[in-house]
């Protein structure tokens, strides 16, 4: 049995409904919200600022530190137990080197700059509203960057590529790959790929080609909340 | 064919084209890419000639050399003081260039100034590391005391002092305090007590609405309003 129709009834190509807000958090230098679906994402960014331990400090360059939570009950399951986890240390790893590409610190050597993300609720694709929260948390800081980075996870379900997977499409019984994809905005130059599952070459393909057009929606997201940040107040 | 993609004073996010063609030449927060420029952070578009710059509305400060800042001091060496100031960098104050009076050997440097306390100062000196010199020994610099200090986004300075320092000094005459605004986002305001409060939530105001037009008549609006 294929997988004909999807379990939320989206079109297969179709996002989850998102929503997007820059300058949530008054403290931080900038912030961001992001949701998809029932995921949602809190991004804060604090710096440049002084780095410690002093061995991790480089003196060419600025460096990115980023750091992933989801809140205890924040998922379907069981508890989640707060604090550092193996999972938690590897998508911390991939968002900084996904938005590394693009974010330009030569101008301060030696300093971090700190990427909070925290996630109260969620529903597969943390790591994609991660990245799409935390790029524009550090548009909203006054990181210089030379292009947004936006995000999204495609997959095959049982056959069928579909876009932006909910948790349920990953627990589908049949063979379901789950692939986060995170893109820059003007030369749609890869910066995240990994997979879960299995898929063939041309659902591969034809995965990639969906996630440009899913990534290029995010990023008319990412836009719009910037610039609401700045219009009018009266 | 080279035209401007973007009107002037539009905001623009980090990518975005700002112009093509080559007759366009990319100024600051900005970069080419093949024949196209596009920015580099988040702000505001401005076109100077052939060159396309943006203004930043928000981000970090960066020292540079004449800048007038407020630091506070958290540390004292041998040979002077070392100063937070707001960025990823402390600076350093040499004995020479505290005072203009003579500073003996054996003197107790806290005496002048004491850990945590703050200083106007001016940035003398800033390597490519951003390691940073100050001096305190030029007329209106000093050590900060009484009032209250007030943090905002470096970015947002020009826009509390205003075209030739009119909306500073508008904020001091309808309030009577003294303000001392640091090129790091540091504010001193010194007063009454309920002026300076008065003065506080209009630096505070001007911070969040900066991007708007005509800030000054609304900003005389609610200084005269509120004053009473």
């Amino acid at each position: 049995m294929a997988y004909t129709e999807r379990i939320d009834g989206r079109k297969f190509d179709e996002l989850r409904p998102m929503e997007a807000k820059a300058g949530v958090i008054p403290n931080a230098d900038g912030s961001a919200l992001v949701k998809a679906g029932k995921t949602t994402a809190y991004a804060a960014v604090y710096g440049p600022r002084e780095l410690f331990p002093r061995f991790k400090q480089n003196p060419k360059t600025g460096i990115v530190r980023c750091h992933y939570g989801m809140m205890p009950f924040s998922g379907s399951g069981e508890r989640i137990r707060p604090g550092n986890s193996r999972r938690s240390q590897e998508i911390a790893m991939v968002m900084e080197k996904s938005l590394n590409a693009m974010i330009d610190l030569s101008a301060f050597p030696n300093a971090v700059v700190d990427i909070y993300v925290d996630l109260p609720q969620t529903d597969a694709g943390t790591r994609c509203a991660a990245i799409s929260a935390a790029s524009i948390a550090l548009a909203d800081a006054g990181i210089p960057m030379k292009d947004m980075i936006s995000s999204v996870a495609v997959g095959e379900v049982d056959g069928t590529v579909v876009a932006d997977l909910s948790y349920d499409e990953e627990a589908y019984d049949a063979i379901v790959s789950d692939i986060p994809v995170a893109m820059t905005h003007n030369t749609k130059e890869i910066t995240l790929l990994q997979m879960d599952g299995e898929i063939s070459k041309e659902n591969l393909m034809k995965a990639l080609e969906m996630a440009k057009v899913g990534t290029e929606t995010v990023y008319e997201l990412q836009m719009k909340a910037l610039k609401d940040k700045f219009s009018r107040s009266d | 064919m080279s035209n401007i993609l973007k009107n002037e004073r539009e905001v623009v996010i980090p990518g975005e084209a700002l112009a093509e063609g080559m007759d366009y030449l990319p100024g600051d927060n900005t970069y080419r890419e093949g024949d196209k420029i596009f920015s580099k952070v988040l702000g505001l578009v401005g076109v100077a000639g052939r060159v396309m710059k943006i203004t930043p509305l928000s981000g970090p400060y960066l020292p540079t050399t004449g800048d007038k800042i407020i630091a506070k001091v958290f540390d004292i060496t041998m040979s002077g003081w070392r100063f937070k100031t707001n960025t990823a960098y402390s600076a350093m104050m040499n004995v020479k260039d505290a005072s203009s009076r003579f500073i003996k050997r054996d003197e107790d440097l806290s005496k002048i100034l004491a850990i945590g306390d703050y200083a106007v100062v001016t940035i003398t000196k800033v390597t490519s590391q951003n390691l940073i010199d100050l001096t305190m020994k030029e007329p209106g610099l000093h050590q900060v005391s009484g009032g209250r200090l007030v943090k905002i986004n470096s970015q947002k300075v020009p826009r509390i002092i205003g075209k030739q320092g009119s909306m500073i000094s508008l904020i001091k005459d309808k309030t009577g305090c003294n303000i001392t605004v640091g090129q790091n986002g540091i504010v001193w305001i010194k007063g009454d007590s309920d002026k300076e409060l008065l003065a506080e939530k209009a630096v505070k105001m001007i911070e969040a609405r900066s991007h708007e037009e005509g800030l000054t008549s609304k900003m005389e609006k609610f200084l005269t309003g509120g004053a009473q």
